[in-house]
């Protein structure tokens, strides 16, 4: 017998319908994972069985938990439900924890709030509980705050929070989205170690394929909030059904075809470069420590090449970036473009020479200025911008490269999709015709399919524009596929260099083998017709 | 904590030090000479040289601003130019009025504020919290000085509640001083608890909507729970510096109410000060009224650490 | 547009044009005394009563609108007009002396609530009008200057701002291209907050004397001539007090109107 069985939910938000009929089911013991692109309303459905929709949203159908339809509760049945026979974890862990009180007493509230045991008790029980998550007593007291945690120490707080009075089900809503890979691959393994100890229910929501594919006993692919296919993994994945569900893992593994490399001369040249930043004054007359982010980095892009740069959060690779942008200056070395120094006064001549693509497809425009305006920014380095009919052609025929239309130039960014807006950008980066372009994270808040797309885009434009890519990003998948060489950064240093296929294929240094065995693969699937 | 508390308490002083740089020299860039005002434009240029050297106007700047602030600093004021008695006790008498009515206002207008704020939050959307929002708008509009007459009007000459003004004074005992300081407060803090009941309010609906709230929620907290035990230590953070800064809008506030109930307060003192130019004494009040600003935004940062542990271990 | 906005900018309005009017028309002379016709009830001549001197209530109403919102719009003025400059100055240079000279500065104006500004001012200069607009202006530069500075501080992380970095546009270009028109919503939408709170300080400082003089008119000095009559004419205060309240609600009323008007997040959910 099922432990959850939604059947026939339905939700919608004024007029808008979330999800349309959807069905699943999660035993006692079983990992269920669902899964989707944004909007397909899986995280929707994860709200749905904890009641906690928005009040405008009306839902209908059934929701069981055993004997419980969880729909027809009043808002004090499902109180008393929720922490004790439904937990929940978060996608946000930086978030999810209220900074002013301390981890225990909030690990504590779940056991108390529901009059479990005693407070003494309660307390006992909230340390063991730590300490099963991975927060030892010597380093994790009760009493520590979430603010001296980090983001992985975070979420074994709210697992610890959600497993409390061991519930029958527990809901993780994007559970490792926010965290490094390392720290996945370890909150992953506590997840599936816990439902194992209790004979929970997971209903694990995750956009990674990777993760479902690792993790899941059971598979539901969601789409515009309806289940388009589901199955256990092993027959999943062997045999897709659904056209979508089959798109969408072709889309996860997608290889990019790269035009071969011109012969070895160099375009970019860090050498021995070192940024610090002084840390907050902890004394009023003392001067401020330093934090040396970058330390003595070195090393050489080629023309025509795409380089990766891939590490963890705070490793320095965005300090890194910001530097080679000239938008920071340099303590220490130098970084040469096409053999001038970059400083944060260059010329606009080397300005001119690089461009950027950022990550966040609404945070990188203006919302005020129409496409025409955004794109033509970097004209602003030109010493002789092109003018009337001469920059109206430039801006066509930039916007036709990345697959956009001509009369896009009048719109304004809110009238465009994520991935659309990431093509917007990358014609702000081609507009000068440079030679090297920087993507910071540019496809990591992309969909996958959208994601896919945006790949062929820049593998076709550094034929066509002979440009060179510095690639930045934490996404191991994406930088195998794109690039040619690799470099793998940790704590402010290059730990090690080489070609591509050979770094994850055979990494040498301990931190990359770390990284890659960390890193979730999907297994090799015959996509057969797809 | 202790290292957080010193830093502030620097900073409090080198607050007073520039404030008190600032008053001394706008007075000093004032027009006319305070001597040969006081004696009339008929005085002998010898007396008026006399009393320049007496009064001490005779000195450097530098010297007359240490000596100022070392008189400050050891309670001594200087001498009124016009009266000719110690500054310090006339400020002494008139701060005991205007001090507790501040204090007395505040304390109304928080009393009236977290309940109002934190009920039309629970209630967000619904009748009682229109009612509430639409009673803030109202109050948030009215001068305090004017409320201060209707309320006169209302309550010391129709319905002879209160008397309509004057202050009874400390030595007459507490309740007696304290009833007659009531029209006065309530005048002060009504419109000023209006401005905190929305800053609650909406500090509220700010936390409402963090992830923290939803783990709460999710934890099986009511949305009653979850409001109480969670969003209102979060909320103090925005309020807490409103009540700051009302202090000091009390303070000036005080000043103006006193007009209207002929309290004899700092404000009827400095009032009378300016039009006999008595600039020693204007100097003085305004130093002793910044001071009061400034410490209660000491005493509102050292809360903050209080209320927000990230303060704390942030040295 | 919402039922606060419509109702608030109706009320600023005819509180506005009654001070325009005011310069070609008002029904009586606000300044001829007519002493038998002294503290009449509001009538079908003087609409509003006439005060102790029997000049009509009416005509000083309205032209007493053009004091208050003369001396608090000059005083917005003076705070946006110094404050968002060096809120954006502080912002753009985030974490040099500068922002820090700035911040501390603001922080030291705030220690100076108005009225104390007021106080030190007439002591040295005597009381008036223009006075009472210095230390009102005075007053909103550390409140323009710090809000200012924090929206633009959260934009200049954004990506928007990095790629015109990249693009070689300087910190000024930046702060008038992209900062300022991001943050003119929040400034019009605190400039009415202040400009109504501009309205409530000149009538205080009026009441106690330090603001403008007579002959000029205002609300603050009607309310201070009334109060020894209030037992017998309380239309002396309650005109002029609803003045005030009606004008402070209208603006603050638009305030709140055009910042749920103005706020894009808002307006896509409607």
């Amino acid at each position: 017998m099922s432990l959850l069985q939604i059947s026939n939910l339905s939700l919608r938000i004024g007029s808008h319908a979330i999800l349309k009929a959807v069905s699943l089911a999660v035993a006692p013991g079983e990992i269920v994972a669902v899964t989707g692109e944004s909007g397909s309303g899986k995280s929707m459905t994860a709200f749905s069985v904890m009641g906690l929709l928005p009040e405008t949203a009306m839902a209908s159908g059934k929701i069981m938990l055993e004997s419980t339809d969880l729909l027809t509760q009043n808002e004090a049945q499902m109180c008393t439900l929720r922490g004790a026979s439904i937990g929940m974890v978060f996608q946000e862990p930086m978030t999810a924890l209220n900074p002013v009180k301390t981890i225990g007493d909030q690990v504590m509230e779940t056991i108390l709030i529901h009059k479990a045991m005693p407070a003494d008790q309660a307390r006992t029980r909230t340390r063991s509980l730590l300490d099963r998550v991975g927060l030892s007593a010597d380093r994790f007291p009760l009493s520590r705050y979430p603010h001296e945690l980090s983001g992985g120490q975070r979420q074994r707080v709210v697992i610890a929070m959600a497993i409390a009075l061991r519930p029958k089900l527990l809901i993780a809503d994007e559970p490792t989205t926010a965290l490094d890979v390392t720290t996945q691959a370890q909150i992953l393994d506590l997840l599936r170690d816990l439902v194992h100890e209790f004979d929970m229910g997971l209903l694990i929501i995750t956009h990674d394929l990777a993760v479902v594919a690792n993790l899941a006993d059971r598979i539901v692919v969601m789409r515009h909030g309806e289940v388009v296919e589901t199955g256990s993994t092993q027959v999943l994945l062997r045999d897709m059904q659904h056209p979508y569900t089959k798109m969408l893992f072709a889309a996860s593994s997608h290889q990019v075809t790269l035009p071969e490399p011109p012969a070895p001369q160099p375009l970019l040249e860090v050498r021995g470069a070192i940024r610090d930043y002084p840390l907050p004054r902890e004394t009023l007359f003392a001067k401020p420590k330093q934090f040396r982010a970058v330390k003595d980095v070195s090393f050489t892009l080629y023309r025509g090449e795409r380089l990766g740069l891939v590490g963890e959060s705070g490793c320095g690779k965005s300090t890194l970036t910001r530097a080679i942008l000239g938008l920071e200056p340099l303590q220490g070395g130098e970084i040469l473009l096409d053999g001038t120094p970059i400083t944060t006064t260059q010329n606009s001549e080397i300005r001119r020479k690089m461009q950027v693509v950022f990550q966040d497809p609404f945070g990188s425009f203006n919302p005020r200025h129409r496409v025409d305006k955004l794109i033509t920014e970097p004209f602003h380095i030109l010493s002789d911008p092109p003018q009337g009919s001469a920059r109206s052609d430039l801006i066509t025929e930039t916007l036709r490269a990345v697959g956009l239309q001509p009369e896009d130039a009048q719109k304004y960014i809110h009238q465009f999709s994520g991935g659309q807006r990431q093509r917007i950008a990358i014609a702000r980066a081609l507009i000068t015709r440079p030679e090297l372009i920087l993507f910071d994270e540019a496809v990591s808040a992309l969909d996958v399919s959208v994601r896919a797309q945006i790949l062929d885009l820049l593998a076709e434009l550094c034929e066509a524009y002979a440009l060179s890519y510095l690639f930045i990003s934490h996404d191991l998948s994406v930088v195998r596929t794109i690039t040619d060489r690799c470099l793998v950064m940790q704590k402010g240093e290059i730990v090690e260099a080489g070609a591509t296929e050979a770094i994850f294929s055979s990494p040498q240094h301990p931190y990359t083998q770390a990284l890659i065995a960390a890193a979730p693969v999907l297994p090799e699937i015959d996509l057969g017709a797809a | 904590m202790l290292r957080y508390a010193l830093k502030r308490g620097l900073s409090l002083l080198l607050s007073l030090a520039v404030a008190s740089l600032v008053i001394f020299f706008v007075i000093e860039v004032a027009p006319g000479d305070p001597a040969s005002f006081m004696l009339g434009i008929n005085a002998e240029p010898d007396t008026v040289a006399a009393l320049r050297a007496e009064l001490g106007l005779d000195q450097s700047k530098a010297q007359r601003y240490l000596a100022w602030i070392g008189g400050m600093v050891t309670g001594d004021f200087g001498m009124s130019y016009t009266y000719r008695t110690p500054v310090a006790g006339m400020i002494a008498d008139r701060m005991w009025v205007s001090l507790p009515l501040a204090l007395y206002a505040l304390a109304l207008s928080t009393l009236i504020a977290f309940p109002a704020g934190i009920y039309a939050a629970a209630r967000r959307g619904k009748a009682g919290d229109m009612a509430v929002m639409g009673a803030t708008q109202l109050g948030v509009a009215v001068p305090n000085f004017w409320f201060a007459m209707i309320l006169v009007l209302i309550f010391a000459i129709n319905l002879r509640w209160f008397g309509a003004g004057g202050f009874a004074g400390w030595d007459k005992g507490f309740g007696t001083a304290i009833h007659s300081l009531t029209l006065p407060a309530i005048a002060l803090a009504l419109p000023q608890a209006a401005i905190l009941a929305r800053v609650m309010r909406s500090a509220l609906l700010d936390i409402l909507g963090e992830d923290f709230m939803r783990t709460a929620r999710a934890k099986g907290l009511t949305r009653r729970q979850a409001l109480w035990r969670h969003g209102l230590r979060n909320a103090m953070i925005p309020v807490l510096t409103i009540i700051g800064l009302q202090f000091s809008f009390l303070l000036a506030g005080a000043i103006i109410i006193e007009q209207v109930f002929f309290l004899p307060g700092l404000g009827r003192l400095v009032f009378q000060a300016i039009s006999s130019r008595d600039l020693i004494v204007v100097e003085s009040v305004v130093m002793i009224l910044v001071f009061a600003v400034i410490s209660v935004n000491f005493l509102v940062d050292l809360t903050y650490a209080l209320v927000d542990p990230r303060l704390r271990s942030r040295t | 547009m919402s039922r606060n906005l419509l109702l608030g900018t109706v009320l600023s309005s005819l509180v506005v044009l009654a001070a325009l009017v005011s310069f070609f028309w008002t029904p009586f002379d606000h300044t001829a005394m007519d002493i038998p016709a002294k503290l009449q009830r509001p009538n079908g001549l003087h609409w509003l009563g006439t005060d102790h001197f029997g000049r009509d209530i009416f005509s000083m109403i309205m032209v007493g609108a053009r004091t208050s919102i003369a001396v608090a719009l000059v005083a917005v003025g003076i705070g946006m007009g110094i404050g968002i400059p060096l809120g954006l100055t502080a912002a753009a240079q985030q974490g040099s002396w500068l922002d820090e000279v700035i911040m501390r500065a603001n922080d030291l104006v705030f220690a100076f609530p108005s009225l104390v500004i007021a106080i030190l001012i007439t002591a040295i200069f005597g009381a008036g009008a223009v006075n009472a607009i210095i230390a009102i202006g005075i007053f909103n530069i550390p409140v323009f200057a710090r809000i200012t500075r924090g929206a633009a501080l959260s934009l200049w992380a954004r990506e928007f701002i990095l790629a015109a970095r990249v693009s070689g546009k300087g910190a000024a270009r930046i702060s008038a291209e992209h900062i300022l028109p991001n943050v003119a919503n929040l400034l019009i939408v605190q400039g009415t907050i202040q400009f109504s709170l501009g309205i409530l300080a000149e009538a205080g400082l009026s009441y106690v004397g330090l603001g403008a003089q007579p002959p000029t008119p205002s609300w603050g000095r009607m309310l201070a001539d009334a109060q020894t009559m209030v037992s017998f004419a309380p239309h002396l205060a309650l005109i002029p007090g609803s003045a005030i309240i009606l004008t402070v609600l209208g603006l603050n009323l638009m305030g709140d109107g055009l910042r749920d008007w103005l706020d894009p997040k808002l307006r896509v959910s409607r």
